[in-house]
């Protein structure tokens, strides 16, 4: 029993290891030369434009779900006035970036743990590797890059589009103007709840990058091993999503709530 | 940049028996299984050496090491003088530029139409940026191995023997000087198998380069080897031409050659 656990240790720590290099190579590989533009806009369009209607279908009806939940609480405290705002801040601070990261962790991180796993069993990365190129640079930085910079831009729109459903969810019940709506949603938030939110889905996005990087770019010559690259790089991602969110709110509220 | 692919690394001089790949007592294990046991190989330039064994045997892993993807536990592998486990990153990738090496399923890129996977090394390699060059080589390439008609399909369209020649066009086109080639006819039909066979001899007359062809066929071997060694439980037990292996009285070479001829 204490032997399988000092092996269980041993693995964990090696695992710790090889990450921590993985995530050196990745820095090293950003700042050399040969930057690989065109696969990087390749990936943004892939992550980004190809996430954009299931992250604004998801956002859209938690936007107008969240109303719909909201507004009998709000009623019965005589605080009706305040479902816009509610919303806003609650929906832009936490449930849109984090919603919407999970999301993307689903997608995203699966997708490129099986692609690069797939790419590892049919030794598409030892052709890169042998053929003088560079896998890494190629593969490993235009992905997290790209998942660095689409998650935020992805964020945002979603944000917006979760505004817009409570906006339609409020006036099924309520007679409020799109204007009023949107402005008493805007006059709500504040730099800080814009600021450290966006800021932490650039976290998000790295995490889901490296985290499906790793998994594919590290699977054994198995077909199986592309199954469980995928599978291990959604729960790796998504427990990594709430790992950072936790930092976040503990970071913001030591800076900006004191 | 397109001298560069014909001149020797280091311009080191050319003699007719120069050896170009050196292995020297090299030994190989994963966990406790002795994989590679004392493999000694010599490829002298232009000469083809088949490689014969059972799955299994280690014959991958010896030409893996060549390229440096694997490193050995003990021994030396030189590939045109310079120790391969001793080059840093940048003498490496030298080497890979010099060193081609077809994979078994050709590994090509999937998300890649067949231009763009042999446009690949012309740019990260030669970095040829003229798109008139690149098309040019591209075709010449795809010629060659008579796949132009294929040039914008992707790999997923391809069947086993047009992804083989695909891989084999975008190793060449960046003229290596020495080829590996991995199973280069597994799962092929025999007309398809004798094909990439006869190929791999144009290629090689054509481009004069030297080759070692890790295979179980033994048609392909019969066809290409200026000299075949066979290869079993991690060393090598026999050498010589393929007729004379042929005639060994040994029960275990015997025992390759007695299957189709």
């Amino acid at each position: 029993m204490a032997e399988q656990a000092v092996t269980g240790y041993k693995k964990w720590l090696e695992g710790v290891g090889e990450q921590g290099v993985f995530f050196t190579s990745f820095f090293r590989n950003i700042f050399r030369g040969g930057f690989e533009w065109s696969e990087f806009v390749r990936q943004c369009y892939e992550i980004g434009y190809r996430s954009m209607m299931l992250v604004g279908i998801t956002s859209f009806i938690m936007g107008l779900v969240l109303i719909l939940q909201l507004r009998p609480s709000m009623l019965e405290l005589g605080a009706e006035s305040m479902l816009p705002k509610t919303l806003a801040v609650s929906f832009i601070r936490e449930i849109g970036p984090v919603i919407i990261a999970i999301i993307c962790a689903g997608k995203v991180a699966s997708g490129i743990g099986a692609e690069l796993g797939s790419m590892k069993v049919t030794e598409q990365i030892d052709a890169m590797e042998v053929s003088g190129a560079n896998p890494l640079q190629y593969l490993v930085v235009t992905r997290i890059l790209a998942t660095s910079l689409m998650i935020p831009l992805l964020t945002i729109i979603g944000d917006a589009i979760g505004l817009f459903g409570g906006f339609l969810a409020l006036n099924f019940t309520d007679d409020i103007s799109f204007s009023l709506y949107f402005h008493k949603c805007i006059a709500s938030l504040e730099f800080i709840d814009l600021f450290p939110a966006l800021v932490k889905t650039v976290f998000f996005g790295f995490a889901i990058g490296f985290v499906g990087c790793y998994k594919g770019y590290n699977s054994n010559k198995g077909t199986e091993s592309v199954g469980i690259a995928a599978n291990s790089a959604v729960v790796t991602a998504s427990l990594w999503i709430f790992v950072i969110d936790a930092l976040a709110v503990q970071i913001t509220s030591l800076l900006f709530y004191r | 940049m397109q001298n560069q692919t014909n001149s020797t690394p280091k311009d080191k001089p050319v003699t007719d028996n120069e050896v170009v790949v050196d292995i020297n007592h090299i030994s190989k294990s994963f966990g406790a299984k002795d994989v590679l046991k004392d493999i000694n190989l010599k490829l002298k330039r232009g000469e083809n050496v088949v490689v014969l064994g059972k799955s299994g045997q280690g014959k991958s892993v010896t030409i893996q090491c060549i390229v440096g993807l694997l490193t050995p536990d003990n021994g030396t592998v030189k590939v045109f003088g310079d120790d391969v486990s001793r080059m840093n990153e940048v003498e490496l990738k030298e080497l890979r530029t010099k060193v081609g090496f077809l994979f078994q399923s050709g590994a090509l890129y999937d998300s890649m139409t067949v231009r763009d996977n042999l446009e690949f090394p012309l740019t990260r390699i030669l970095k040829i940026t003229d798109q008139a060059e690149l098309d040019k080589r591209v075709e010449e390439a795809l010629d060659g191995v008579g796949l132009l008609d294929a040039i914008d399909k992707l790999p997923s369209d391809l069947s086993g023997g047009m992804r083989k020649r695909a891989g084999l066009a975008r190793t060449m086109i960046v003229r290596p000087e020495i080829m590996l080639y991995d199973e280069p006819t597994t799962g092929l039909d025999p007309i398809t198998s004798r094909e990439i066979s006869e190929l791999i001899l144009s290629m090689q007359k054509k481009y004069k380069t030297s080759s070692i062809i890790i295979t179980h066929d033994m048609e392909c071997a019969k066809i290409t080897a200026d000299r075949v060694v066979i290869m079993n439980e991690g060393t090598y037990i026999a050498e010589g031409s393929f007729d004379e292996l042929k005639r060994s009285d040994d029960k275990l070479v015997k025992s390759f050659f007695n299957v189709t001829t």
